[in-house]
């Protein structure tokens, strides 16, 4: 391979997106627009749930309970309605997702100690979000209790939540976003590349000169590479002073993980560029597989062991999902080589397989 | 310099091209001549290397085209029927991108550039982007593209289609000035009028070469059968001539028919020649072209 093909390549892509100031501003704009979207719009935090209170007692037991609930950050008390039914309704038409009905006797029961339950109506239609204000109303609920008992809980759990201690969903989801975004954009630029070459009849052309395949995919490589950088650098660089997601680990480290896994996202991209006969052909495959995959199978948000087993096993083919393990483990947990070169590793096996693939799949004829 | 050999590719049933074997010498101007779909562009891909052959072989420059494809696109030019460069690049920049994929330094492409330009009398035009020259100036950025690296072999691929008659003119000046300069060159063409500018033409039709000689040994071989006749009818005559056994073809031009008949039959057996002017002509490419297909 000599270097002034290549290289002449990489100039004249280098033109074309010069050329092209609106999809430039785009592929650099879509990175912030996108962790700005989903980083607010994304936020797994549960807070503020909306909450109807149905006293049925009115004593001061059941108004301090209904003050245990107000003082706490997680619910929100719409009202106190009187009836079962209005309550109901409640939930029907999503105004509350809870609703705590303290029974009748509840005061003079608890003074006997025999205390009545206190019932707890959730809106399972988003189980996540119910699981979570269950374990809330529930911890109000026997905090509570303890306290007006005087009992001591024989037995208490001491949390400490280790690397996110306020467990804010944005602290997962910003490293994990970063390389859905890179994956999204580099598909979806290369995907194009040769099969716009290809339906401009310039392919031809470049064919009927000395241009190696090898050449031709090294040039465009390289001109996406500088682009797929600025993007990495931009997406961290709005997740880190934007969104103040600690950054503990090695920059160094992550740099080199993440040139290894855009070299593979732009060999996908061509390699479907290659297999498509049109853009628009090309587009829908980039799409379906880079944005599914990076999204639901990397554990970006869902958690790889819960998924059924021969799903996980798929999960190993998608770069995303190592990916997704350095940057979470980078950001958060300040890991580095030591601790994650079996990723790093997979990552340069899936960049130099898939190069090969697109080299060989690249046409050098026309028919 | 071209030399092909039972060259054939079949596209499934399709026989794109059939059995070709022709040989180009150093220094010629040689035109396949062909309607739509007679397989010129298929013969010319495959010389090129951009298409290999089903069987037969085609070589150019002493280099095979399917097994030594890299020597072989070192050494051609090929501009492809549809123009293949980057609209969005400037005159100037396509050149740039060309000289360089096809290796040459710095020097030699500031020292040849401006040649080329002054040629097709391009250089006022070499910061404005491809895709905003007229179809005649694309043509011309394409070939000079295709000279850069100064090849030995020329191939066009219908160069001048779409292109107005002037701008036609100037490009067959700069053709034979390359020519002059010891360059081979074959190309296809739709045009009759153009195949007359050829030393040699080939004439090709569904995916066979009919004929192959110079335009005038092509006429003088015919040229003792071919008649013009006027008529105030041309549909009713022809129908009427094409019933008649002496008769080879007949086909429109202008207001009159051209007609050929057997060798030897005399004008007067087919028309009242004292009532109907009828000319002995030298028949044009175009008229051979019918009549060669017409008798298959």
């Amino acid at each position: 391979m000599n270097f002034q093909r290549p290289f002449a390549m990489l100039r004249k892509e280098l033109l074309h997106i010069s050329r092209d100031p609106r999809s430039l501003a785009l592929a650099l704009a879509m990175p912030v627009i996108l962790l700005l979207l989903f980083s607010y719009a994304l936020s797994l935090d549960v807070d503020r749930i909306p909450t109807y209170i149905i006293d049925h007692d009115k004593s001061s037991d059941s108004r301090s309970l209904i003050e245990q609930f107000k003082g706490s950050r997680y619910f929100s008390i719409l009202g106190y309605p009187d009836t079962y039914d209005t309550a109901e309704y409640g939930i029907g038409r999503n105004e509350c997702l809870l609703v705590v009905v303290i029974p009748k006797d509840f005061a003079r029961d608890l003074a006997e100690r025999r205390p009545q339950p206190v019932q707890l109506l959730l809106d399972g239609t988003d189980s996540n979000t119910a699981s979570i204000a269950r374990g809330y109303s529930e911890s109000v609920v026997t905090s509570w209790t303890a306290q007006r008992l005087r009992v001591k809980i024989p037995v208490e759990a001491r949390v400490r939540v280790w690397y996110n201690p306020t467990l804010e969903s944005r602290n997962f989801i910003v490293p994990g976003l970063i390389s859905v975004i890179l994956m999204i954009i580099s598909a979806l630029l290369t995907s194009l590349t040769v099969a716009r070459e290809w339906e401009t009849g310039t392919l031809e052309q470049l064919l009927s000169t000395p241009l190696r395949t090898a050449e031709i995919i090294a040039g465009k490589l390289g001109a996406f590479f500088i682009l797929g950088v600025a993007d990495a650098l931009i997406a961290l660089t709005v997740g880190i002073l934007v969104f103040h997601v600690p950054f503990r680990g090695s920059f160094i480290f992550l740099g080199v993980a993440t040139a290894v896994f855009l070299m593979g996202a732009f060999s996908w991209g061509l390699l479907l560029s290659s297999i498509a006969d049109t853009q628009l052909q090309a587009f829908q495959l980039g799409m379906l597989s880079s944005f599914l995959p990076a999204f639901l199978l990397s554990g970006f948000i869902y958690a790889i062991e819960n998924m059924p087993p021969i799903i996980q096993v798929a999960t190993y083919l998608f770069p995303s999902r190592y990916f997704i393990a350095i940057l979470k483990a980078t950001f958060l947990k300040g890991l580095g080589f030591a601790e994650l070169w079996p990723q790093l590793l997979a990552l340069v096996l899936y960049a130099v397989i898939v190069s090969v693939l697109a080299m060989r799949r690249m046409r050098s004829k026309v028919a | 310099m071209i030399s092909l050999r039972g060259l054939t590719r079949r596209f499934g049933d399709l026989v794109a091209v059939d059995h070709l074997s022709l040989d180009i010498a150093e220094g010629e101007i040689f035109g396949l001549v062909g309607p739509d779909g007679a397989g010129k562009t298929t013969t010319l891909r495959m010389i090129a290397g951009l298409v290999d052959p089903t069987e037969g072989e085609a070589v150019v420059a002493g280099f095979n085209a399917k097994t030594q494809t890299v020597q072989v696109r070192d050494r051609i030019g090929y501009m492809a029927q549809r123009f293949g460069l980057y609209g969005d690049l400037t005159v100037k920049e396509n050149m740039r991108f060309y000289s360089d994929l096809f290796g040459m330094s710095a020097a030699d492409r500031d020292a040849l550039s401006p040649k080329l330009l002054d040629m097709t009398r391009m250089a006022p035009f070499v910061d404005r982007p491809a895709a905003k020259l007229s179809g005649g100036m694309k043509q011309k950025l394409a070939l000079m593209c295709t000279l850069l690296h100064k090849p030995q072999v020329l191939l066009l691929d219908e160069p001048t289609n779409g292109v107005d008659p002037v701008s036609r003119r100037d490009f067959w000046v700069i053709l034979h000035q390359l020519v002059a300069d010891g360059l081979t060159l074959l190309l296809s063409t739709a045009y009759m009028d153009e195949a007359e500018r050829c030393n040699r033409v080939g004439l090709m039709h569904q995916g066979r070469l009919l004929q192959c000689d110079t335009p005038q040994a092509l006429r003088q071989s015919l040229a003792s059968d071919c008649y013009a006749v006027e008529t105030a009818h041309p549909r009713v005559e022809r129908e009427r001539l094409s019933k008649l056994p002496q008769v080879l073809s007949a086909r429109p031009a202008g207001s009159a028919l051209h007609v050929f008949l057997k060798p030897g039959t005399q004008p007067e057996t087919v028309w009242n020649t004292s009532e109907q002017p009828v000319e002995r002509i030298v028949p044009s490419l175009e008229d051979i072209f019918v009549a060669t297909v017409e008798r298959g």
